[in-house]
């Protein structure tokens, strides 16, 4: 099969999963207690204002009414308005998602850096002082929970070191925003050629980049040490060895590019997890993601917002899916898109 | 040299290089006109009357756009600054005039009143801004209902600059009432431009692009991150800001709220949890302000639903059993108003909120269960907003503590945000529960008819008393200075004392940090940035 009828099929595979998410998601959020219409009656509402309200947000009708006007204006793209910010729920996840993106997208650049170097050393020295340098990073990392660990950081490197920005978000108040290209500040503002720009939003990027990193080291860690492991003590890498190749030729040509396939669907998982979990590191650096943006959409009962913030990481996630399944078959060729 | 070892030590010095430009972070130097807030909440529209907007997106209101009339400032005892309810002044109206039955208010309007786009500022812009209040519903309608603002016809545009507002019955929170957010004046001409058949109202253009004549206008929006204003030199409607540009930036965590207030990166936190505030009061690094809020009270509730709390002497018996000091000190920290030991068990004021005659007395609380039925004890919830979880959980769990040792066995039920309105308000279902209601317009009648009066939405005790009914509606529109205004609120006040539906904690104070550098903050009814006054030194 051609590469692109291969996709277009995966596509046309995972329509009805995500029906199903959306219905599961319409129901749920009608199910649970809370009302939308009650909150943003507001302050001295009385049960007049309060049905006012609910006629206008439409939702005095029945379920399956809006439920077909939900289908009606996802055909047309429209995913509703979001109540709690006022502004439509698809410009909202459209400006929340590169913020998230980018700050996971980077995370995970850093803790791969880490992690991976980390594991295969661990596994080559099994037992030895770096093997239990990666057990204690990896433990302390997975048990220190998010906000405390940004919480730390912030109070080390800003609140006394001075060394680190202001946690105030992407960008300082004194610099405007590049013209937006991928959403990415630091790669918008490298294509605007502003430079100041650049750094300044890169500083900013640096401490909960670290916050998250260090929790996300944990899991590729860990798995790029037992897949080095389990490739280290396999049947060809004797045979290699055995034929005299060279230890690095054997290490990186052979051992780690068979440990690969396990740490990138582990990678693959650490990351949609963390996508929309790092709601914790939003708070504590005032980042505009999209996590803060669903808690508080919950929180007040935002149906539109919830939905379409539960429906758009679904669509994401098929796409990672896609995405693992064919870096598997170019890691390994015996390995096909199909399974 | 291998390349392993390369790789290693190249990999050093990129980690090393990294860190240098960290080691000389300019802290960030605003110019000395603009003014750095933060605040907790986000904003999620510029224009109040729109239908869910919420309460911190009120300041919008405040700072963008003006009313027909503000209140003056007082000096409060520790030397901050509040605004003063006795004290109405003008704002967009130059004067105004009582007609001698007291029925109708004639305002004249500033000659030099323009709004942002330079046409003037007329009779007809307030009375389509106002009808617009009415018309959207909600919150605003209601607002406008308690001055008595309830038909579009009693709004009157006399001519350009002469504008009446016809009142069904004179009312002492008429007045007041202009002053109050939700009565702005807009731009009516620059709305209509954008209004549709489906939008009459201008809604939709409203919401993101103010059209006002306010002190401030606002230069940007970042929806859930920032709100920046910027000064209208043309304003008329008091005294020019001391800030060229206000800075509002929206920080979710309290913690990294403390750290920028303290690290001198921000003019001004606002609205800080009491416990912070108690901290930095003892660092002396930045000011703390304390502002009572105004016909405010914490209170817990006790509802006539549920059976016991029908006798007064049971009431009676759970306010006695409160362990006051111990819920201030630790769930408020010590900053507040005290509201319980009042000396007599007579009322003798007309001050409210004013302490009431109980206090922590288990003998006493005991003696007066055993004279009831329900003296052998009983088991009741007390409810509580997980929302405001930061007093009310300390709060129920030292009232629990305190009424099990007169046999009254209580369990916590946390109630979510979401629904607290609901069940709590609307359906006024929770048999015991706190609450924190306060007043915009301060006169202790306007707190009884929200709080005491059946059916109204903050009476969350379904207390229903007709001689306390009688009073509030002799009260709520009489004016201060009547004779017998004062005698009928200190018999109001009397049965609260005795009757107690709501037992009162402590009265709630707004806490802000603010730079030594920042002056003119001054305490607003609606508890929101009022950036006006704001000046660096």
């Amino acid at each position: 099969m051609s590469g692109l009828a291969t996709i277009l099929s995966r596509m046309l595979q995972a329509i009805p999963t995500l029906f199903g998410i959306v219905v599961v998601t319409f129901l749920l959020t009608r199910a649970l207690p809370g009302d939308p219409a009650a909150y943003f009656a507001g302050a001295s509402a009385t049960p007049e204002s309060i049905a006012e309200i609910r006629a206008k947000l439409g939702l005095d009708q029945s379920l399956p009414v809006q439920f077909w006007r939900y289908l009606g204006s996802l055909g047309q793209g429209d995913l509703g308005q979001s109540i709690s910010t006022g502004q439509p729920v698809s410009t909202e996840l459209l400006r929340r998602l590169p913020a998230s993106l980018e700050l996971t997208l980077f995370a995970l650049l850093m803790s791969v850096t880490v992690a991976v170097p980390l594991g295969v050393l661990a596994a080559v020295r099994q037992d030895s002082w770096v093997d239990q340098l990666c057990r204690f990073i990896v433990t302390a990392g997975v048990s220190l929970p998010t906000f405390f660990t940004g919480l730390l950081l912030v109070y080390i490197f800003y609140f006394i070191l001075g060394w680190a920005p202001a946690p105030l978000g992407r960008l300082d108040m004194l610099h405007v925003a590049p013209p937006p290209v991928t959403g990415f500040l630091v790669l918008d503002g490298l294509i605007a050629g502003d430079l100041k720009v650049t750094w300044a939003a890169f500083k900013q990027l640096l401490l909960p980049g670290i916050t998250l990193a260090l929790f996300t080291l944990a899991p590729l860690a860990r798995m790029t040490r037992a897949a080095m492991l389990q490739a280290l003590a396999s049947e060809y890498l004797r045979t290699a060895r055995a034929a005299g190749l060279s230890p690095g030729r054997v290490l990186f040509v052979y051992a780690f590019r068979n440990a690969l396939l396990p740490v990138i669907t582990t990678l693959g998982m650490v990351f949609s997890f963390t996508l929309g979990a790092n709601v914790l590191v939003e708070k504590v650096f005032a980042w505009p993601g999209i996590g803060s943006y669903a808690i508080e959409a919950l929180v007040v009962s935002d149906y539109a917002a919830v939905q379409g913030f539960v429906l758009s990481m679904a669509v994401l996630f098929v796409v990672l899916n896609l995405v693992i399944d064919t870096l598997y078959t170019l890691i390994d060729p015996r390995v096909t898109i199909d399974g | 040299m291998n390349r392993r070892d390369l790789l290693k030590s190249a990999g050093a010095v990129a980690a090393g290089a990294s860190l240098l430009p960290f080691l000389k972070s300019t802290a960030w130097a605003a110019p000395n006109d603009t003014v750095v807030v933060l605040i907790g909440n986000t904003i999620n529209s510029l224009d109040i009357h729109r239908p869910g907007t919420n309460r911190p997106s009120y300041q919008v209101a405040v700072n963008v756009y003006d009313r027909l009339v503000t209140f003056g400032t007082k000096k409060l005892a520790d030397g901050s600054l509040a605004y003063d309810y006795d004290k109405v002044e003008p704002e967009l109206a130059e004067s105004w005039t009582f007609s001698p039955d007291r029925k109708s208010i004639t305002f004249k309007i500033k000659a030099n009143a323009t709004f942002w786009d330079g046409s003037p500022v007329t009779a007809e812009d307030v009375k389509w801004s106002f009808e617009r209040a009415l018309a959207l519903g909600g919150f605003p309608k209601v607002q406008m209902g308690a001055g008595g603002f309830v038909d579009p016809a009693q709004f009157v545009a006399v001519d350009a600059k002469t504008f009446r507002i016809d009142l069904k019955r004179p009312s002492k929170l008429s007045l007041p009432n202009l002053g109050v957010p939700v009565a702005v004046v807009i731009n009516s001409k620059a709305a209509k431009a954008k209004a549709t058949a489906k939008d009459p109202w201008a809604a939709e253009f409203l919401h993101r692009t103010p059209a006002g004549s306010g002190a401030f206008k606002v230069e940007r929006w970042d929806s859930g991150q920032q709100l920046i204003y910027v000064r209208n030199d043309k304003w008329v409607g008091g005294p020019l800001p001391g800030a060229q540009r206000v800075i509002i930036r929206e920080v979710p965590s309290s913690a990294t709220r403390r750290a920028l207030i303290e690290r001198g990166d921000a003019h001004l936190s606002f609205q800080i949890p009491n416990k912070d505030a108690q901290e930095l009061n003892a660092g002396k690094k930045v000011k703390v302000t304390g502002s009572p809020i105004d016909n405010c009270l914490h209170v817990a509730c006790l509802n006539y639903n549920f059976e016991p709390f029908r006798d007064q002497k049971v009431r009676q018996a759970v306010a006695w059993a409160i362990p006051y000091e111990q819920i201030f000190k630790q769930a408020a920290y010590g900053r507040g108003v005290p509201m319980w030991g009042g000396k007599s068990p007579k009322a003798a004021s007309v001050a409210w909120p004013q302490p009431f005659p109980y206090s922590t007395d288990l003998a006493k609380a005991k003696a007066l269960l055993d004279q009831t039925p329900f003296k052998g004890g009983f088991e009741v919830p007390l409810s509580y907003d997980l929302g405001v979880a930061d007093w009310a959980e300390p709060t129920a769990l030292l009232i629990q503590e305190s009424l099990g040792k007169i046999g009254i066995k209580v369990t916590l039920n946390k109630v979510p945000g979401a629904n607290w309105r609901t069940v709590a308000l609307v359906e006024k279902k929770l048999p015991f529960l706190l609450e924190n209601f306060g007043g915009w317009l301060n006169t202790p009648d306007y707190y009884f008819y929200w709080a005491y009066i059946k059916g109204n939405l903050f009476n969350a005790s379904n207390y229903d008393d007709p001689t306390v009914k009688k009073l509030v509606e002799e009260t709520l529109h009489m004016e201060k200075s009547d004779p017998s205004y004062a005698a009928k609120i200190r018999q109001m006040i009397q049965k609260a004392f005795d009757d107690v539906p709501r037992i009162p904690l402590w009265q709630p104070t707004l806490e802000s940090a603010m730079s030594p550098k920042l002056e003119g903050y001054e305490f607003w009814f609606h508890r929101q940035v009022d950036a006006r006054s704001y000046k660096i030194v």
